[in-house]
């Protein structure tokens, strides 16, 4: 009974190779800080490495930020910022990330970081956010309002319920008296304008800020009363940071004159 | 027929990485297992969510099992009647998706069958359109699952003794007969098991699901799917996730029980 001795010793690998693709899942940047925010008493100079978590609707804005912050602080490096869902970041964050600043889309995220005792300093609201209607540029269905999006011959794409774009888009739809069944339920804001840029959907609702920056390829309708549902944008310096020193000065960047500048380029809001 | 093998003498040092092999298998389940709310474990598992979730993987990956076996066992065949080199090559071209991180499976199954892909535009013009339903979960299904079939099935025909295809043929036996009635049965137990890895690698399929198929729940969302949208705290809670997990573990279980390909006598 060779064959079969032969076929099965094949197994093992295949099983082996199953795992190690199934491990590739998600991955987070290491959390890798050197100690040298410790010198706190050399005042506004802060030094070391700072790792950021932001809101994937913040991507222009913060790495534009990132490189201002950079500039006035050159002893600083921020590690390429993880820019994801909210709700995924809070995961990761309560999952034992070593992460310094937390800036989130929407104050029900924060709230569980600050309820789970991970985010016990302040919180200040830096940005605001409303929602519009993305469609592939040219609008070829045509779409006018959020009741257009109700015909069920549209493919629609919307964030997940819990994910701050999510929770907007449902009390907005709630708010216009629309209901209508997404093709599908994005982890991020990202991934819905994705799916409207590529054609593969015919209308998506994302932040008015991420429509401007895919203005080539996507139109953004203002639907009624989009200005009724704002998200407030919090950011703060987590208790596990490794280099608080450096997060307060990166939080005060982003809520000063410079970093609110920025974010008013992009279409943010002031809170 | 051999001698029934005994078995292998090793150093006894080699006990203690494989023990720590073992833990590493066994704790994060284990882990996962102690993390359940068993009090509320059965509401979560029988929730309409959760139900829809599990229904779906179990009919899309069955079906994408089906269509593996329909078209891969033909393709193993021919990869193993041919010779050395080109079989090599065929191989390699089996292989490669099982290489690549799903995600990649997913953005090229768009690129193909999405509705401005190769195939998709066309087929969108006809009013077919895959992405974002549930023939794409099993399209992607099949994507990853397919190398695990073809890879097993093609090992274990090539294995086979050619003295008995050589004597069905000698016998009048025609090529379909020889395949039908000498090749399949007794590449049968390893072609069993191919089966059961692939629909195991079909049911645990995320990366290409996602990117491919979308996220809505009774249509895309299947298990591994909800599992990672709870997770992340989206729609429901995290014990739902852990629930969820435990549930797919247990139907882990039940393939590798049920598949007889897979019991430890079998190997011998």
């Amino acid at each position: 009974m060779r064959t079969r001795t032969r076929a099965l010793a094949f197994l093992p690998v295949l099983a082996a190779t199953a795992l190690a693709l199934a491990a590739c899942g998600s991955s987070t940047p290491d959390g890798d800080t050197t100690p040298g925010g410790a010198d706190t008493a050399a005042g506004s100079q802060v030094s070391g490495e700072i790792t950021i978590y932001a809101a994937a609707s913040l991507k222009a804005a913060f790495d534009e930020i990132a490189d201002a912050f950079q500039t006035a602080n050159p002893d600083v490096t921020i590690a390429p910022i993880d820019y994801d869902g909210s709700s995924t970041l809070v995961t990761q964050i309560q999952g034992g990330a070593a992460v310094d600043v937390f800036a989130s889309a929407d104050q029900a995220n924060m709230q569980k970081l600050v309820d789970a005792k991970l985010a016990t300093g302040d919180t200040p609201l830096f940005a605001t956010n409303t929602l519009v209607i993305a469609v592939p540029e040219g609008n070829p269905k045509g779409i006018a309002s959020l009741a257009d999006l109700a015909d069920p011959s549209l493919k629609v794409v919307l964030c997940a319920e819990g994910v701050p774009c999510g929770t907007a888009s449902h009390k907005l739809l709630d708010l216009d008296s629309v209901s209508l069944t997404p093709v599908s339920e994005e982890q991020n804001v990202t991934a819905v304008l994705t799916k409207v840029e590529s054609g593969e959907a015919d209308a998506g609702m994302v932040y008015g800020t991420d429509a401007a920056g895919a203005a080539a390829q996507v139109d953004a309708i203002v639907p009624e009363n989009a200005d009724q549902v704002v998200n407030q944008y919090p950011i703060t310096v987590l208790d596990g940071a490794k280099n608080s020193a450096a997060a307060q000065a990166f939080v005060a960047f982003v809520t000063g004159a410079e970093g609110q500048a920025i974010l008013a380029k992009y279409g943010f809001g002031k809170p | 027929m051999r001698a029934r093998r005994r078995p292998v003498a090793i150093p006894l040092w080699v006990t203690v990485p494989a023990v720590v092999a073992l833990a590493f298998l066994v704790l994060p389940l284990a882990a996962l297992a102690g993390k359940a709310d068993w009090a509320t474990i059965g509401e979560s598992i029988t929730s309409q969510a959760s139900l829809q979730a599990l229904w779906l993987s179990i009919w899309t990956a069955t079906l994408a099992t089906i269509i593996c076996a329909v078209i891969g066992l033909p393709l193993a065949s021919f990869i193993a009647s041919l010779g050395r080199r080109w079989a090599a090559v065929l191989r390699a071209v089996a292989t490669i998706p099982l290489l690549l991180p799903p995600m990649v499976g997913g953005v090229a199954l768009l690129y193909l069958l999405g509705r401005n892909g190769w195939l998709g535009k066309p087929f969108a013009g006809w009013g077919w359109q895959i992405p974002f339903t549930s023939g794409a979960v099993v399209v992607a299904e099949v994507f990853v699952a397919l190398p695990f079939l073809v890879l097993t099935a093609e090992s274990a025909i090539r294995g086979l003794d050619r003295e008995l295809v050589d004597a069905a043929s000698s016998m009048g036996a025609s090529s379909w007969q020889t395949f039908r009635w000498v090749t399949l049965p007794i590449a049968g137990p390893a072609v069993a098991a191919g089966l059961t890895l692939t629909f195991a690698r079909a049911m645990g399929e995320f990366g290409a699901t996602a990117l491919f198929a979308g996220n809505a729940q009774g249509v895309t969302r299947t298990m591994p799917l909800a599992i990672y949208t709870a997770f992340n705290g989206a729609g429901v809670e995290q014990a739902d996730a852990i629930a969820l997990s435990l549930l797919l573990f247990v139907v882990a279980l039940a393939v590798l029980i049920v598949a007889r390909g897979w019991r430890v006598d079998a190997v011998r």
